[in-house]
């Protein structure tokens, strides 16, 4: 029997996968894409926001076809507690511009356009294809991959890893550990549709603007995690995540913690009257630098979620797939035009690229963010919110109460809370992670 | 809690591959703290305890987001796969 190789094989068709297996298939290299799904995207799930230039340098004219939603002009930022929220809007006419800098898109249909062009570049992809196993030769250099189809085995110089958070081949390989339960969030979504002009109408839109809202508070019960809602042009996309970590040692479930979300009183009028067509659930990486797995060796590459690139401070997730797929491509596609073979040494030089660019360097900025966060849940997700909804209820009603008295109420119940050290040691640690 | 769950589920598209799940859980008199969180961690709801207090798992619900396997796989409590290609959960929007 002979076995078809491969220049490449690219494993995953979601946001890094389709990013390096078009760069690869435009260079004139044989690529081979597996995906599991009965279509591209049939498997992936995001919030989800697409930034324009990552994909702008893979695709130039892409807002003349791709399926986008609505454009950002405004994001909100909402510190939550049980009845109320305080917020921070940022909007602009800026953002209005003839090259939007950032979409909300469905990612199902997003990732069959994105495929499609993928294939056109001339790539072979193959659906409803799950790589079950990594194939190596006795010295321990990746070969290629035996899939779950009759007789499949498949070889190639490369294998790229696009394979996601809960990729497997890495993990049983023994190239990169599982997550573990403190460096991965559970996200649940569901789904909301309402017609565009209701949307318009609730977000203060016209015809293709769009609105983004994350919120953190008390609605995580004291759990590290983030709730959203974004609007797309006929539907609202809300959900939730949490550590995993979290969750395990709590009590709530995901579902719950979604409902209560959405029966806020700051959520709830804007979801009314919608119909509920998907509920889906996804990891997020949240582990930042200090998960990130070793990213080459002998014929292969890790790219995108499964290594662990997820800026959850800016929740930009799809743009570093994007990027580290497209610099897989590069990386693979140099050394093959100067005949050098796939080696560790010479995959390095992947790792050296994403170390130039702005991925690594993001991620470095915040490598103590998230243990930070994670050991401090309690006093930001749940102590200083309810502070923060107190002291501005406080500050807002009008009841003959002096200011002064005002405020020193609340400072009193800002330091019995936290206490002076407490609250030092917050800013501090806070200031600390984020330079 | 569950039931509720499940009429989330409705609204999705599968495709189960019957009689082979893609999870399985290794026999067990007494289920560990993390395969016992599992049945109120599951998003899809598909863990659940027997009248005998073990955790059983039907994963035709199951969105593959891999938290099972987190808490559970590196212990063997559980085997975890990929469904078959083509098999499983469909999102329309994802």
């Amino acid at each position: 029997m002979t076995v078809e190789t491969f220049d490449a094989i690219v494993v995953g068709a979601g946001m890094s996968g389709n990013a390096c297996a078009l760069t690869l298939a435009k260079r004139g290299l044989k690529v081979l894409q597996l995906e599991r799904g009965e279509t591209a995207g049939s498997k992936n799930v995001q919030g989800a926001i697409l930034y324009a230039d990552m994909l702008e340098q893979l695709v130039p004219n892409f807002r003349e076809d791709a399926p986008l939603e609505r454009h950002v002009l405004e994001q909100r930022l909402w510190i939550m507690d049980g009845t109320s929220h305080v917020g921070m809007h940022y909007r602009s006419d800026d953002f209005n511009e003839e090259k939007p800098n950032r979409y909300t898109i469905i990612r199902t249909q997003f990732d069959r356009w994105f495929s499609r062009q993928v294939q056109e570049a001339g790539a072979t992809l193959l659906c409803e294809t799950t790589a079950t196993e990594l194939i190596r030769d006795p010295s321990g250099r990746v070969i290629g991959v035996r899939t779950d189809r009759g007789g499949g085995v498949v070889h190639a110089d490369v294998v790229v890893l696009a394979e996601g958070v809960n990729g497997l081949l890495g993990s049983r390989t023994g190239l990169r550990p599982i997550p573990r339960p403190d460096h991965v969030a559970l996200a649940v979504k569901e789904m909301h549709f309402l017609p565009a002009e209701t949307i318009d109408a609730r977000f203060n839109l016209r015809e293709d603007e769009g609105v983004v809202i994350e919120a953190i508070g008390t609605i995580s019960r004291g759990m590290t995690g983030m709730a959203f809602l974004y609007t797309n042009k006929e539907s609202l996309s809300v959900g939730l995540g949490c550590l995993v970590s979290d969750y395990r040692d709590g009590a709530e479930t995901p579902y719950g913690l979604l409902d209560a979300f959405k029966k806020h009183p700051s959520v709830a009028p804007l979801l009314a009257g919608a119909e509920v067509k998907e509920y889906a659930a996804h990891l997020i990486p949240e582990g930042g630098y200090r998960a990130i797995p070793q990213l080459c060796g002998d014929g292969w590459v890790v790219v995108g979620d499964a290594a662990q690139f997820n800026n959850a401070i800016h929740r930009e997730g799809s743009n570093l797939a994007m990027t580290t797929g497209r610099l897989a491509a590069e990386a693979i596609f140099q050394l093959k035009s100067r005949r050098l073979p796939p080696t560790a040494a010479n995959l390095a030089l992947y790792r050296k690229m994403v170390e130039e660019s702005f991925v690594m360097k993001d991620m470095k900025k915040y490598k103590d963010m998230p243990a930070l966060l994670h050991t401090h849940s309690k006093n930001f997700f749940l102590t200083y919110p309810e502070l923060m909804s107190k002291a501005a209820q406080n500050f807002l009603r009008v009841d003959g109460v002096p200011k002064r008295e005002k405020e020193r109420a609340t400072w009193r119940s800002v330091v019995r809370r936290r206490s002076l050290p407490g609250l030092i040691g917050d800013a501090v640690r806070v200031a600390r992670a984020w330079r | 809690m569950t039931a509720r769950v499940e009429e989330k589920l409705y609204q999705n598209r599968y495709v189960v591959d019957v009689g082979r799940p893609h999870i399985r859980i290794a026999p067990h008199v007494e289920p560990s703290p993390n395969l016992l969180a599992m049945t109120r961690l599951c998003p899809a709801g598909c863990y659940s305890l027997s009248d005998g207090g073990q955790v059983e798992v039907v994963p035709d619900g199951c969105f593959e987001c891999g938290t099972c396997r987190v808490l559970c796989e590196p212990s063997g409590e559980i085997e975890w796969n990929y469904p078959r290609g083509g098999f499983g959960v469909l999102f329309k929007f994802g």
